[in-house]
């Protein structure tokens, strides 16, 4: 199979000026080898999204079915109470973990910039987490933030009796729990992108502010930070679109509990498909998150190549 | 300003000193600046890396101890504390006894069922997307960068939008259920950001060495393996270090696409802990937790540089 | 005697990373309002020593005196320097402006002195249209224009350039060092100026300094430089083509190789009384006389043409002398081949003479 496409690469390179073959066999193995990439592109990447988006528009229930509901799905999602808890959630979730984790990760990336000693040691430890599963995360901080033996009986056996931090078992505070753990296992990346950033800045421009009589700190807020927008910008549209996806590390921390206080987008997509055997909710649901990813996409797109051209 | 370098400037101004210019004699701040090693911005810096290296590697302390304790210790003791009496009967009931419903072959069926899944899907994905990067750096054709950009754009399509979908497909292929369906589902996640990485690599490649192999008679194939692979070791091993912690790693495919037979590591492990049934051993969810987390965990440490890089390089252009 | 102002004095620097000596006990001064350029190979510690004076790099042993005010161990910014960088190192994201008004506001200086700086400086360095566009927005020669503008304003004695034309083009670098040249010639200040390029050297100079492995070879006008190296290190580094190097023996006023001897009456020697030694003659191309120039010259020689060079104003002839590759530079317009019998003419008093084993000039 190989030598035959092989032998007509050949061909075509020699042939080429007398008798141009035809358009669609030039290149015919690469075109034969980018196939599973051109099935993967068009096949699921475009065609399951809009098989999904079109079937959001049906009553499918036990089984997916081409009636047509109009908007009848997504009325139903938007007055379905625990809809509104996952949008709540993830909306807490994902603005507060946003802002966490830039902020975190900048910092952290600044002060391992500082040339520091044992700069390796301590860029492994905070990142190892993100080498581990969403569902180990969830079950460590679950066993930590155990309110008879982890964390807080700790604290209150060292003497501070009144200490109260249980945020799987308070439904009011179980969002900021799971924040913990994923602000745990996620800053590393976004530290090592960030100090990938700072590197990225020419030595000399450290230099110059030095001459300049600038302090370190105002360097990085009125240089180094405006300088670093593309990386904050990935940083950003990553941790957004990982936000979305939020799904294992609830299932393993707290299963959606307590009472349902912790569920989220992804979750309540998977239950309307695979468990209530709703179809078109979890099809409507998963178009609404579709669609915000596209809502933080298009400005990204827009910053990242739509400003190329300003320079 | 007011230090002491202002006032041992007077020396330098001294009229005999600067006539002579002679070397050597010249008094006031020499050499380094003297500085305290505790100074109040390094005990700052240096306080706060290791109060965030502490915070970092609490969890895995946690687990190392509970997984090492007997359950009466846990109950009465302080998760933090190493334990007073080592024991390792929970990892060998993690591995080999704890129950998920009525299963209770441990954790080591799930291990075996991730081994099986792995390989093949870290074969497989990772031959598919270098061809696939060799031929968008090399062999542009018409529209090839256009799947490319639906390819890198459809990395952030959330999966739950595809999940049903490709239940259909693999039900029509009669892969559901099955290890193979589970590799074939890898491949395609793990495509955007393997063909990228794959793509960059090439297309940074020197140019002249492929067209001296074209010039040469070298087609398609030729060229990818004899030029081109025994190039591109790094970003072989970089791709294999984001495969295997990714597919290593994963809840969700595992959950929709096999059968409880055949449920990888993470999927056994969630049942393990959260099942509502029966007493709480915390020492034995921790032994199996660490166990689980083992294999990205020596993924990484082992790799070292070469992870960052990778994920970095992912991460960046993604 | 009068004795010069030091603007800058270095004393007995020493710069080490670990094992790595970089700087070694290295001593210069450098007078006021004079144009120092240091001149060297890639990675002989310039820039290292720029940067010490600068106070971006902290010396391990040694004083640095500027205006006669030790600041080894004052900041960057009291050190009344201002500093130019190769890769211009402007604030990206700054207006030229804001740029150059930057370390100004920071020292919470007065506005209308700052805006009164600022266009002093734009005025000089004619960069008033720019003064609201981005760096993005500038060429390289109008970037570099800029970031002399923000060591302009700080109104300081000493400027600081390290490569500053490096990242441009041949044109714009020509162009620019005649700007640089009269800047300094207005402004008056000490500037020390960072270059591997011996052409920038020769032409901005005051006094060269040619440094290698973090010591000073040599530091002198470039007249000096170029007509008496005093190693052959240096007279190989100066000059191109490069200066020729015939290997012999000095004997009583004789220079004698394989196949001939010159005699060097004429020739300056270093001191009144030179002992016979193996010794190392340095002649430079273009100071081989050749046609009707041969007859002035007290030494003349007879060579064979192996290669001809031509190079628009002069063609460069290589021939063979003592079995060795020895150049000549003739005027553009000579016709020779390859063959040809050539005749030459040597003066040995523009000529340098090195110690065969210390290389250095006898
Ligand atoms: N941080 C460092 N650690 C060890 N050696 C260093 C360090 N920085 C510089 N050096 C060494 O110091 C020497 C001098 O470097 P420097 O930058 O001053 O060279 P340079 O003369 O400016 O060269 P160039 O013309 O290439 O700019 C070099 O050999 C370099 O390898
Ligand atoms: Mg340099």
């Amino acid at each position: 199979m190989a030598t035959t496409h092989e032998a007509s690469a050949i061909a075509e390179s020699r042939a080429a000026p007398a008798r141009r073959p035809m358009r669609l066999f030039r290149n015919l193995s690469a075109k034969i080898a980018s196939l599973p990439m051109v099935l993967v592109a068009v096949v699921i990447f475009v065609g399951c999204t809009v098989w999904t988006v079109v079937h959001s528009f049906t009553n499918s229930r036990l089984l997916p079915k081409l009636e047509w509901d109009g908007l009848s799905q997504y009325e139903r999602l938007w007055s379905t109470p625990r809809w509104y808890v996952s949008i709540e959630n993830l909306a807490i979730f994902g603005i507060l973990s946003m802002i966490f984790t830039l902020a975190i990760g900048f910092v952290l990336a600044a002060l391992l910039d500082r040339k520091i000693r044992g700069e390796d040691v301590i860029r492994t430890i905070i990142l190892y987490p993100f080498a581990l599963s969403f569902v180990v995360t969830g079950l460590v901080w679950q066993w930590i933030l155990n309110p008879e033996l982890g964390l807080q009986s700790v604290v209150r056996s060292w003497g501070w009796q009144s200490f109260t931090f249980d945020p799987l078992y308070d439904a009011d505070i179980v969002i900021y729990g799971i924040l913990i753990a994923a602000l745990w296992q996620g800053t590393g990346l976004i530290m090592c992108i960030m100090l990938a950033g700072l590197r990225g800045v020419d030595e000399e421009i450290w230099k110059a502010a030095k001459i300049d009589g600038i302090p370190t700190w105002k360097t990085y807020t009125h240089v180094i930070i405006p300088m670093m927008r593309p990386v904050f910008v990935t940083s950003l549209v990553l941790i957004a679109s990982g936000i979305v996806k939020v799904y294992d590390l609830v299932i393993a921390q707290t299963g959606g509990g307590p009472g349902g206080s912790s569920e989220v987008p992804a979750k309540y997509v998977m239950d309307s498909m695979f468990a209530a055997q709703n179809l078109g909710q979890g099809f409507a649901a998963s178009t609404m998150m579709l669609l915000s990813v596209i809502i933080i996409l298009i400005p990204w797109a827009y910053l990242e190549f739509g400003g190329k051209k300003r320079g | 300003m007011a230090d002491p370098a202002s006032l041992n400037t007077l020396a330098a101004l001294d009229p005999v000193h600067e006539r002579t210019g002679s070397v050597g004699d010249m008094t006031g701040p020499r050499g380094r600046r003297p500085r305290r090693a505790f100074s109040r911005a390094n005990i700052f810096l240096y306080g706060t890396l290791i109060l965030v290296s502490v915070y970092y590697l609490l969890p895995l302390w946690v687990m190392v101890m509970t997984s090492l304790k007997g359950m009466p210790e846990i109950r009465m003791g302080n998760i933090f504390a190493p334990p007073m009496e080592v024991t390792f009967q929970p990892w060998v009931k993690a591995w080999a006894e704890a129950c998920t419903g009525l299963n209770c072959e441990g954790l080591s069926r799930g291990f075996w069922n991730s081994v099986r899944i792995l390989v093949p899907s870290v074969i497989v994905s990772i031959a598919v997307a270098s061809v696939s990067g060799y031929a968008l750096a090399r062999w542009r054709f018409k529209g090839s960068e256009t799947f490319f950009a639906i390819l890198l754009i459809g990395a952030f399509i959330p999966y739950q939008v595809m999940l049903y979908p490709i239940v259909i497909l693999l039900r029509e292929l009669g892969l559901y259920g099955s290890l193979w369906g589970l590799v074939l589902v890898h491949t395609i996640f793990g495509m955007p950001i393997n063909v990228l990485l794959f793509r960059n690599y090439f297309a940074a490649m020197p140019e002249e060495l492929f067209k001296a192999a074209r010039v040469d008679g070298a087609g398609f194939w030729r060229i990818f393996l004899q030029i081109m692979l025994p190039m591109s070791l790094p970003i072989f091993v970089v791709s294999m270090i984001i495969q295997v912690t990714g597919i290593w790693n994963d809840f969700l495919f595992g959950v929709v696409y096999t059968r409880p037979e055949n449920y990888p590591m993470t999927v056994q492990l969630n049942n393990i802990v959260n099942s509502v049934q029966g007493v709480k051993e915390y020492n034995v969810n921790m032994a199996a937790t660490l166990l689980t987390g083992l294999v990205p965990l020596i993924v990484y440490f082992a790799s070292g540089k070469l992870f960052v890089r990778g994920i970095a390089a992912g991460a960046v252009k993604g | 005697m009068l004795v010069p102002n030091h603007s800058v004095r270095i004393r007995d620097l020493t710069l080490t990373y670990g094992a790595i000596t970089v700087l070694r006990d290295l001593n210069l001064d450098i007078h006021d309002g004079e144009f120092l350029v240091l001149l060297g190979s890639s990675g002989c510690g310039k820039s290292t020593l720029l940067n010490c004076i600068a106070g971006l790099l902290e010396p391990t042993d040694g004083q640095i005196f500027i205006k006669g005010r030790n600041v080894t161990w004052l900041e960057p910014s009291e050190r009344g320097i201002g500093m130019v960088f190769q890769s211009y190192a402007l604030y990206p994201q700054m207006t030229v402006r804001g740029n150059l008004s930057f370390g100004l506001k920071n020292a919470r200086m007065a506005q209308a002195e700052i805006e009164a700086r600022v266009a002093k400086a734009a005025r000089i360095l004619q960069i008033e249209p720019l003064l609201d566009r981005k760096p993005a927005a500038l060429s390289g020669g109008q970037r570099q224009r800029v970031a002399i503008g923000r060591a302009l304003v700080r109104d300081v004695d000493v400027f600081l350039f390290d490569e500053p034309l490096s990242n441009l083009d041949a044109k714009l670098r020509a162009d620019l060092r005649v700007e640089i040249k009269r800047l300094h010639q207005d402004l008056d200040n000490t500037m020390i100026y960072v270059t591997h390029d011996q052409v920038e050297a020769m032409t901005l100079a005051d006094r060269i300094a040619i440094m290698r492995s973090g010591k000073v070879m040599q530091l002198g006008t470039p007249d000096e430089i170029y007509n008496r190296p005093q190693s052959k290190y240096v007279a190989d580094f100066i000059g191109s083509p490069s200066m020729n190097f015939l290997d012999g023996h000095y004997e009583r006023g004789t220079f004698r190789a394989e196949g001939f001897q010159i005699d060097m009456a004429g020739y300056q020697l270093g001191a009144p009384q030179v002992a016979d030694r193996p010794a190392i003659l340095g002649i430079r191309p273009e100071h081989v006389a050749t046609g009707a120039l041969v007859n002035a010259a007290p030494i003349k020689g007879e060579v064979t043409v192996d290669l001809v060079e031509p190079m628009g104003a002069d063609t460069l002839v290589w021939a063979q002398v003592a079995g060795k590759p020895f150049r000549i530079r003739m005027d553009g317009q000579a016709r020779v081949v390859r063959g040809d019998r050539l005749t030459i003419g040597i003066d040995p008093s523009k000529a340098s003479m090195f110690d065969a084993k210390t290389e250095e000039r006898l």
